[in-house]
């Protein structure tokens, strides 16, 4: 590992103790469910930095999401350990499913809505610390180090996808650090994209059958979400503020 | 004179101090023989070396094991008397126990887990890889965390 | 047309000390409900995801655009070198220092991790309007107060116009900075707007000057300090014209929101349908804070009267509140547009105006905004050389005195 600052640039010393979650080396392209192509996309070693060569992204196809399905939102949740306290407007949401009526000709469409990985993240622009940041490869995170607590982001964000932390955490998850006095939102399951994995609500959803959402690498051409977009082309929402966002939709109508 | 006066309280404090109890009690490590560096070192210098990788896996995304707080929980978090996990409020964790005796107060786990991974059924484990994974493991899997 | 103009500290005299212990007690209500909210987590206030900044920015927002109001009056007199505002100069620089304080304490206290400020002070991130208004701010309490130190020591007098003029070239920054917190929002339907930051200077005029009214009208009577009509009347015309300004402001920035039709929802439902928030526009900012104090002050009778004024400037400040109130929360209430013409639900309050119970703590916490700064202007005023021992006619405008 690169360590510039501070003098523990000797190498790790693996015989002393072994680590859970060494680097997986399945890598294969193959059919694990039906209609479910996975392609090689070599997960990065956990002693690399991330790049800007990859951009993650989410695609949503709206039209295979269902009204009554929640599997994304309980998945994200749970895996996030996201706690109710039974006060609706406090408690977070990471991860909400929206409905949506065109008034004219009165078809509906249902569909999560979460942070929307913004290329300019307005949120990221107004945070006075720098405690929202964007990472190289897309993924909007909160430094919860340097959060304050000030909501401004919440303020900027045009989604709502920001939730504030109204009292203290009882049980933390070990990859999902969150506390008292800090903002969050969906980090589209950093760790375990980081780890090679795919996030939360897009396994429930492939898992449930549904099949709505595609994540992967929307700056590499031949990944699957690059070629449904080529195919079928995506919207964003709020497209009108040149956001240019990270996670988009098809057959919102 | 004046020296001789401290050394003789230190002297009268010291065993006292043994035999109350007040020196941490710092729980062994469950694994591993040793630390990823020597003890002394460690004792001095853990708080550098989580605080450097720390900014370095939240902003560039490095996911080395070596000094995440999570791998320090994993070995060095202990169970009690009952087969529970410490928790960290009491003097018991491992932290806590020499950050109680030294008199620093840290707020890591203000939102850090407090307890090791395995301590978790919904730990942070990819179900589905990007470079796939057999059929059966995900089922399986999915199974256990749904139960 | 020399100014024999001799400052002397205040007394602490019973009324003054029973005032300030009351204000005390407002204070140490406010820290203990900090206290509470930042023991307890933030749900034990009104606010939520949806109402993110609720009443402690109200009071916060309209201290520290107030701040910068109240140097103006010293800045009339330095920079627009009107005679008769100079021997207000010295108190009015402290106000605004004392109003800065006091809004700065509310924001800082309703953080969510209040005990990171030395992370707010050591990392700025240049893009956010935030990181730029900490810088302001503080850079307005040094302004301020070398301005003031150069007004009140003898041998730096000679350079206090250029403290002067650097003061009021800070002051009007800031005021845009605190506007563009809000106009830089772009997702709200109801910020989103350049024209806030001009907005919020002419409001600063107002509140600043409406605040430093109370304040030396206050201290004039405590102290049994003589307050001629002449600087008195003065302030009131000058209020009286900050107000019509405001309101002309109010009524641009309502007008070319109707001329959008994006904003056209907006606009209808703030001007008629909001419930809390339309009765504050139109009682309270309309009605309390505007045409009721214009009325007063341009009254022929009313608007000689001591005490009549007084309650205009009042009534001026709960104006300011009501209308920081309609600002920052109807704009947050109101629901976001996700779609432009559809039609959106969900169990996170979609398409649905938002909900806010202001609780008691918030409140107090607000007060206690207001409580530091009198206790900080009265604290200068007896122990620097703030206040005129008399402001009459002779003094402020010897030349065009009857005496």
């Amino acid at each position: 590992m690169s360590c510039k600052s501070c003098d523990c640039n000797q190498p790790a010393q693996p015989e002393r103790r072994s680590f859970l979650g060494g680097s997986v080396s399945i890598i294969a392209s193959m059919t694990i469910l039906p209609g479910l192509v996975l392609h090689e996309v070599k997960a990065k070693p956990d002693d690399q930095r991330i790049s800007n060569k990859n951009r993650w992204g989410i695609l949503i196809d709206t039209r295979k999401c269902t009204t009554e399905c929640d599997a994304c939102v309980t998945a994200c949740h749970k895996k996030h350990g996201i706690e109710t306290h039974g006060r609706p407007d406090k408690d977070p949401q990471w991860i909400r499913k929206l409905k949506v009526e065109d008034p004219l000709t009165r078809k509906t469409s249902s569909f999560p809505i979460m942070c929307q990985h913004c290329e300019h993240p307005p949120c990221a622009d107004v945070c006075p610390t720098g405690a929202s940041f964007r990472r190289e490869d897309g993924i909007v995170l909160v430094d919860r180090h340097l959060c304050i607590g000030c909501r401004y982001c919440m303020m900027a964000c045009p989604y709502k996808a920001r939730s504030f932390v109204h009292e203290e955490t009882e049980n933390p998850l070990p990859h999902t650090p969150r506390g008292k006095g800090t903002v969050e939102a969906c980090n589209m399951c950093v760790y375990t994209v980081d780890k090679g994995g795919i996030p939360a609500c897009v396994e429930a959803c492939k898992l449930e059958g549904h099949q709505a959402m595609i994540f992967g690498d929307l700056n590499d051409p031949e990944s699957e979400i690059s070629q449904a977009l080529l195919r079928e082309g995506g919207q964003q929402i709020r497209e009108d503020l040149g956001l240019n966002t990270g996670v988009r939709y098809q057959g919102i109508n | 004179m004046r020296q001789g006066l401290i050394a003789l309280l230190i002297g009268l404090l010291l065993p006292l101090a043994a035999w109350s109890g007040v020196l941490p009690q710092i729980p062994e490590a469950r694994k591993g023989e040793s630390c990823v560096r020597p003890t002394d070192e460690m004792r001095k210098n853990h708080m550098k070396y989580i605080l450097h990788q720390r900014d370095e896996t939240v902003h560039e995304g490095y996911r080395n094991p070596q000094f995440s707080l999570v791998e320090c929980i994993n070995c060095h978090a202990t169970k009690d008397d009952k087969g529970e996990w410490v928790s960290v409020k009491t003097e018991k964790h491992f932290c806590n126990s020499c950050h109680t005796y030294a008199a620093v107060k840290i707020d890591c786990f203000q939102c850090h887990a407090d307890k090791p991974e395995e301590a978790y059924k919904q730990a942070n484990h990819p179900l589905i890889l990007r470079e796939g994974l057999s059929e059966d493991t995900i089922r399986n899997t999915l199974m256990e965390a749904r139960q | 047309m020399k100014n024999p103009v001799e400052y002397l500290e205040i007394e602490l005299n019973k009324s003054v000390l029973t005032f300030l212990g009351i204000v005390a007690a407002v204070l140490g209500a406010g820290l203990l409900s900090a206290l509470y909210m930042e023991h307890e987590g933030h749900w034990v206030t009104g606010m939520s995801n949806q109402i993110v900044w609720g009443l402690p920015h109200v009071f916060a927002v309209f201290l520290i655009v107030a701040a910068s109001g109240a140097l103006n009056i010293a800045s009339i007199g330095t920079v627009f070198d009107k005679y008769q505002y100079k021997p207000l100069g010295r108190l009015s620089a402290w106000i605004a220092m004392a109003l800065l304080v006091g809004g700065l304490m509310i924001l800082v206290l309703d953080l969510g991790r209040p005990d990171r400020l030395i992370v707010a002070a050591t990392k700025y991130n240049f893009k956010s309007i935030f990181a730029w208004n900490m810088i302001l701010y503080n850079g307005f309490l040094f302004f301020t107060g070398v301005y003031l130190w150069f007004m009140m020591d003898y041998k730096m007098y000679k350079h206090y116009p250029k403290a002067g003029f650097a003061a009021f070239v800070w002051r009007l920054i800031l005021t845009t900075g605190t506007g563009s917190i809000f106009g830089f929002i772009v997702a709200r339907t109801a910020y989103a707007s350049a024209l806030l930051a001009p907005m919020f200077i002419i409001m600063s005029f107002s509140y600043g000057l409406a605040f430093k009214m109370v304040m030396l009208k206050l201290a004039c009577r405590f102290d049994g300090r003589e307050l001629g009509e002449k600087i008195l009347f003065r302030l009131k015309n000058l209020l009286g014209t900050f107000v019509g300004a405001v309101l002309l402001m109010t009524i641009i920035h309502h007008l070319t929101n109707l001329y959008w039709a994006k904003a056209h929802d907006y606009e209808i439902w703030i001007l008629t349908s909001g419930g809390i928030y339309t009765a504050m526009f139109w009682i309270g900012q309309m009605g309390i804070g505007t045409l009721l104090p214009l009325a007063i002050f341009y009254h022929p009778t009313l608007g000689k009267n001591r005490n009549m004024i007084l309650l205009g400037a009042l009534l001026v400040i709960l104006g300011g509140l009501a209308q920081m109130y309609v600002t920052i929360i109807a704009g947050q209430a109101y629901p976001m547009p996700l779609f432009a013409d559809k039609i959106v639900s969900s169990s996170f309050f979609d398409g649905v105006v938002a909900e806010y119970h202001p609780s008691l703590p918030e409140f107090l916490l607000g007060l206690g905004g207001f409580a530091v700064t009198i206790l900080a202007t009265f604290v200068g005023m007896r122990v620097l050389r703030l206040l005129p021992s008399s402001l009459s006619d002779q003094v402020v405008d010897p030349a065009h005195s009857k005496d």
